[in-house]
């Protein structure tokens, strides 16, 4: 497998604080590469560097083998789409508007769009099941419809990479999964490459192939969702209990959170947690 | 269900489409406003005089060449100019009470301009240059202020704008309490846009000026419509968001100084066009850029027309005109539109 990003020795500090401490990581090609961690661990930062919009790091970034700065931004756009965790949701543009936006780093002057990136767009939104929403504008769409419009408009793009930040945040269970299930269908059908950011770390379980945890801008663990989430890891990165066991649904790891209330009743017994840290 | 049908040539044939509908309505303003004005004549007679090598009456002919033609000219200019200096400045600023003047060109190039008349300039070129003057070192100030990394944040930017427009507003009231003869009618006409001291002359400047900054504009539109989904997806879809943003910025304000520097003050165009066309046509600047060049215009050739056509004696300034028609057409639209 190929790398899709690499990244050695990343380091960025904003005003005197710095955010990232020299990561070095490598995300192959294919791969469903879920980035977890704390609040201001700096997953974010980490991501929009990745995507180009943040410039002034230390370190080195390679974009499919080659430096991000010798891409021009057309061209680095053409390989990276990103769905930020803000979306513009108060956009007058319509869903067909929006998505075809996504042919941009494509096409030329003034952006006018030729058949075969209709065609495209077309195919995205057919991909991304927001074919009824066509016709509406963005600003009558509810939060986790224009989510996956924007992401519509990432596939449209035809990037190698999709980067999104926390897509299923805001979203109910039904939204999750299927925002998820679309994510892992680009990843077999169309062998893009996923990156995401998380904070919800069963779902990250069960979709992503790799696991990056991050905190104070620090690798805490890299590797596969068994070796990644186990107690101990987990404690170091969120300063907190989590159960970790396996799912009824797959084997998939689950973490379950536990109520303050409970752990001081355990701290007598130490039944509970003893049987989930190792 | 809808298909949903898109058409791949739908924006250029739409572009062709309101362009020229537009440009139909601009030279009808334009012919209005040269046939009807103080010296009474019927539109046929004017006909012949435009299309006919046979100069029928002398004076009329001069009055139409030589003054309501260069007024009508310069009063489609600066609408044009003045409503895509809105549309620009509402979508990179991302506020919808965004208008050209916003970032301190009215302040600075009307202090500039009534230093010119309190020293005793001539209209032109005098006035003009020392508002031009004016404006650009009020501009320059105002990107000084929010440069750096600020930049690229609007907030800064707009802040920095009403700032210095607040502090040019006092300097003018000090500048008009301190004045007391017959030079204070000319900084209120001046403050309040005035398209009379007109030649042939400064309309052609004006125009190899305007026209550059238009087709500049244009090409940028596409650019103006990611820039709308926020300056972070755009730049991941390929904009180069701050060269763009420098680009707009200062095309605009450079083009807005150049028109206000002849006319003064027109107020409210250049809010108003802008957000009537986008409630028509859409949120698209590709479609948006000609028309509020072309609509903007013609809007202010008509508004000229009414403003020297309604008072019994002399005329009021246009500016009183384009928001007595503007507020309530933008309000009835408003209340029908869906957006």
């Amino acid at each position: 497998m190929d790398t899709a990003i690499s990244i050695k020795n990343l380091g960025y500090s904003y005003s005197d604080s710095s955010i990232l401490k020299g990561l070095s990581f490598n995300i192959k090609t294919g791969e469903f590469f879920v980035i977890l961690g704390p609040n201001g661990s700096g997953k974010t930062t980490l991501m929009k560097i990745a995507a180009g919009i943040i410039k002034g790091y230390k370190g080195k970034l390679n974009i499919l083998g080659q430096p991000i700065d010798s891409y021009t931004k057309r061209n680095l756009a053409k390989k990276i789409a990103f769905v930020p965790q803000m979306i513009p949701t108060d956009s007058p543009f319509t869903v067909s508007e929006v998505v075809l936006m996504g042919r941009s780093p494509h096409s030329g002057f003034l952006g006018f769009s030729r058949q075969k990136d209709v065609e495209t767009a077309m195919e995205a939104i057919s991909f991304a099941g927001v074919e009824h929403l066509a016709h509406r504008r963005i600003n009558q769409l509810s939060g986790g419809e224009s989510q996956r419009v924007f992401i519509a408009k990432a596939i449209c793009q035809e990037p190698e990479i999709i980067l999104l930040d926390e897509p299923t945040a805001s979203l109910d269970l039904a939204h999750q999964i299927k925002t998820m299930d679309l994510m892992e269908q680009l990843k077999n059908e169309k062998k893009m490459t996923i990156v995401m950011i998380s904070h919800d770390i069963n779902l990250a379980a069960m979709y992503g192939t790799c696991i990056l945890l991050l905190k104070n801008g620090k690798i805490i663990s890299l590797g596969s969702p068994e070796d990644v989430l186990t107690f101990d890891t987990l404690e170091k990165a969120y300063g907190c209990k989590l159960l970790v066991d396996k799912s009824p649904v797959g084997l998939f790891t689950r973490i379950t959170p536990v109520p303050q209330r409970y752990l001081e009743e355990d701290k007598q017994k130490n039944m509970l947690l003893r049987n989930f840290s190792k | 269900m809808e298909k949903s049908k898109i058409n791949p040539n739908d924006t250029i044939k739409r572009i062709l489409l309101i362009s020229f509908f537009l440009s139909i309505l601009l030279v009808i303003a334009i012919f209005m406003g040269i046939s009807i004005g103080s010296t009474g004549s019927g539109m046929g007679e004017i006909l012949k005089t435009v299309f006919s090598d046979v100069d029928l009456d002398p004076l009329l002919n001069a009055i139409i060449w030589k003054l309501r033609f260069p007024r009508v000219l310069l009063a489609a200019l600066v609408g044009g100019a003045l409503s895509l200096g809105g549309l620009v400045f509402q979508a990179l600023l991302r506020n919808p009470l965004a208008e050209p003047y916003i970032l301190g060109v009215s302040g600075g190039s009307a202090i500039g301009a009534i230093g010119g008349i309190l020293i005793g300039f001539s209209q032109y070129p005098g006035i003009t240059i020392t508002a031009f003057a004016g404006s650009s070192l009020v501009l320059a100030a105002v990107l000084a202020l929010s440069s750096g990394h600020a930049i690229l944040k609007q907030d800064t930017l707009l802040l920095a704008g009403v700032m210095v427009n607040s502090f040019c507003s006092a300097v003018i009231m000090f500048l008009i309490s301190m004045t007391q003869d017959s030079r204070l009618h000319s900084i209120m006409f001046w403050l309040m846009g005035d398209f009379t001291m007109i030649n042939f002359t400064q309309v052609s400047i004006l125009t190899a000026i305007l026209i550059p900054c238009f087709i500049l504009i244009f090409l940028l539109s596409d650019s103006m419509n990611l820039l709308l989904l926020g300056k972070e997806m755009a730049v991941t879809m390929g904009v180069n968001t701050r060269v763009v943003t420098l680009i707009l910025l200062i095309t605009s304000s450079f083009m807005v100084s150049a028109t206000v520097s002849h006319c003064g003050l027109v107020g409210f165009v250049g809010l108003v066009i802008p957000h009537l066309l986008r409630l028509i046509i859409g949120p698209d600047h590709r479609l948006l850029v000609p028309a509020c060049i072309l609509g903007g215009g013609a809007y202010m050739v008509f508004c000229d027309l009414l403003a020297r056509a309604l008072p019994i004696q002399g005329e009021m300034p246009v500016g009183v005109i384009t928001a007595m028609i503007g507020a309530p057409l933008f309000i009835i639209l408003l209340r029908h539109s869906r957006v």
